[in-house]
């Protein structure tokens, strides 16, 4: 049914896109206006102002920030946490959350009680550090990935996932003879890529972004990941501002670039990936 | 399998006599990959989730590294009467419920207006262009916001630059608690969107077409159709996010303060990583954090009660 719209309806719609334009323009500038101090010079960047496109520009600022050999550390360090987070966790949410989507089997509404319970309370910051310490985890990327494989958020998702699932394709499998692990493994795996890819891409993002968990449970600069690099990098360039150092560079340019270089492998996948990430919220909206 | 069917084998009297222990085990027995499954995951969550839990009895002792948490003596609530006498807490904790509360005024319902407004976009191409655009900030890292922020508003390389702003106002008591509920929308109201979106494509579009036949106006549509039909989503979001009044985000207060705007953006969570892990007083700091926890699980308990009274589903 095609209606000819109205005038208020017209009048309605040419607001809310205006109002919307300026949204997304308010949400993207600011990478632009990052973007673009690290590709000025460093008279033009101190000039400040509303950035449209670099001004004199110069590639400067990331020569110097990979002049840096702590930059390639922290980078291989996120990467190597982000894609051990995400292979890991994928496996064990999914085998976890397989489990207590399946009626029948005893103590599981317990178990995930005791799941959803955790996101209600938890030790706080020292008792956990303490239980980490204990495990002589401090200071090794391996606490950082053991800490993040299971959230009880995604398990909930895949629960409520699974359990969304056709009894009748196990069954089916099942009397011919397959037992659960292989019905687990070669016919829900396959068959839920969606919620695995969503959950591995908060998985990856969180590991990515995480920032306290480096804060607090690593010391040794060979082990920074880089969130922790990128605060270093920006609080020296606090100090050197209050002390008058380093003025003659374009400080700001150096954080941009490194800033940047940072979220560049986000800024790459996300607009193709983006689909998957909201798909996980569809899927799990399904209360269970 | 459940469980009746795997006890009802046997004769009913011999049910009675069957332990419940015994249909356990069995069921224990017939499940057994099940377990092998769930064991990874589980054990993941006893360790870094529950031994810490366990962890807080610390808070109630005189906790000495080398004497361990089990070793280390009984304290009762000294620590609690200290934080609660030291004015310097009480200031934390009003910072805390101070800042989350202009979070929840303002950050709450600002995805809600966002997903209002997205849906009314007829347009699928423009919508999907806006809904990528206002996600992306939830990607990136509150390090990397904090950075950014720092710059957009610096009066040499700033925006701000244009109107002859002396200081960063990031560093100024005055604006420090706003810029921490802007940022925060700024950074979180997109991705916030996509609930109340998924909420919205579950309304029939019958009840708009009656509307329009009834000659209801956009704005009447959306009052009386779209938001009474994510009042259910609105509801359990809200009890989740009562859970976290006192606790207004470790890595944002954490980028965001200075020394300048300790006074007004010093909050519990880096108050508790401040004394705990800086100055080493593990003990008055797991108070401080238990404090929180168990207040943020009355708080869940209570609002998901009382949304439970007023006709709404809770979270469970």
């Amino acid at each position: 049914m095609k209606v000819k719209k109205g005038w208020g309806d017209r009048s309605f719609d040419a607001i809310n896109i205006l109002l919307l334009a300026i949204v997304s323009l308010v949400m993207l500038y600011p990478f632009w206006h990052e973007l673009c101090l690290s590709l000025s010079s460093s008279t033009e960047a101190t000039r400040g102002g509303i950035f449209l496109l670099p001004r004199q520009f110069t590639t400067g600022a990331y020569r110097q920030v990979m002049k840096s050999s702590f930059i390639w550390t922290s980078y291989y360090n996120s990467i190597y946490c982000a894609v051990l987070t995400t292979v890991i966790g994928m496996f064990f949410t999914a085998m976890l959350a397989y489990g207590l989507s399946k009626k029948g089997v005893a103590g599981n509404r317990f178990l995930s009680f005791a799941v959803v319970f955790c996101m209600i309370f938890n030790g706080g910051l020292i008792p956990t550090y303490l239980t980490v310490k204990d495990l002589n985890l401090i200071d090794n990327l391996w606490a950082l990935i053991l800490m993040a494989i299971v959230t009880p958020y995604n398990t909930i998702i895949m629960k409520n996932f699974f359990s969304a699932m056709p009894a009748e394709l196990e069954e089916a499998a099942f009397i011919d003879g397959a037992g659960p692990l292989r019905i687990f493994f070669q016919i829900i795996l396959p068959l839920s890529k969606a919620v695995l890819a969503t959950v591995g891409l908060w998985l990856a993002v969180a590991s990515w972004n995480n920032f306290m968990g480096p804060l607090i449970y690593m010391n040794s600069r060979e082990n920074f990941t880089l969130p922790l690099y990128i605060r270093q990098v920006i609080d020296g360039q606090l100090l050197a501002r209050t002390t008058g150092e380093g003025a003659q560079s374009a400080v700001e340019s150096v954080v941009g670039a490194t800033i940047i270089v940072s979220i560049a492998p986000i800024l790459c996948v996300y607009p193709f990936l983006q689909k998957y990430f909201v798909k996980g919220v569809m899927i799990g909206s399904v209360k269970g | 399998m459940s469980n009746a069917t795997i006890c009802k084998k046997k004769g009913a009297a011999q049910l009675k006599a069957q332990s419940r222990w015994a249909c356990f085990k069995k069921n224990f027995k017939t499940h057994k990959y099940y377990y092998l499954l769930m064991l990874p995951g589980l054990a993941a969550l006893l360790v870094f989730r529950y031994l810490p839990m366990g962890g807080v009895v610390i808070a109630f002792k005189d906790f000495k590294i080398s004497q361990g948490v089990w070793g280390s003596e009984w304290a009762g609530f000294k620590w609690f009467q200290m934080l609660f006498s030291n004015s310097q807490f009480t200031g934390v904790l009003f910072n805390t419920i101070y800042i989350s509360i202009l979070k929840l005024l303002f950050g709450f319902p600002a995805p809600v207006m966002l997903a209002l407004m997205i849906n009314e976009v007829a347009n699928l191409n423009l919508k999907r262009v806006v809904q990528t655009t206002v996600y992306l900030p939830h990607f990136i890292s509150w390090v990397v916001v904090g950075g950014i922020l720092m710059t957009i508003l610096s009066p040499s390389v700033g925006v701000l630059s244009l109107f002859g702003v002396s200081k960063n106002p990031l560093l100024e008591p005055a604006n420090f608690r706003w810029l921490v509920v802007v940022s925060d929308i700024w950074k979180e109201s997109g991705w916030g969107t996509v609930v109340y979106l998924a909420a919205i494509t579950g309304v029939s579009p019958d009840l708009y077409e009656a509307a329009t036949v009834d000659g209801a106006n956009r704005f009447q549509k959306i009052w009386n159709i779209t938001i009474p039909s994510i009042a259910g989503t609105i509801a359990v979001m809200l009890i989740l996010r009562t859970g976290s009044l006192l606790s207004a985000g470790f890595d944002q207060m954490y980028v965001l303060q200075t020394s300048a705007t300790m006074d007004v953006g010093d909050v519990l969570d880096t108050f508790v990583y401040r004394y705990g892990l800086a100055q080493g007083r593990f003990s008055y700091a797991a108070a401080a954090g238990l404090f929180q926890s168990v207040v943020g699980l009355i708080l869940v308990s209570l609002s998901n009660f009382i949304t439970g009274k007023l006709g709404q589903d809770g979270i469970w």
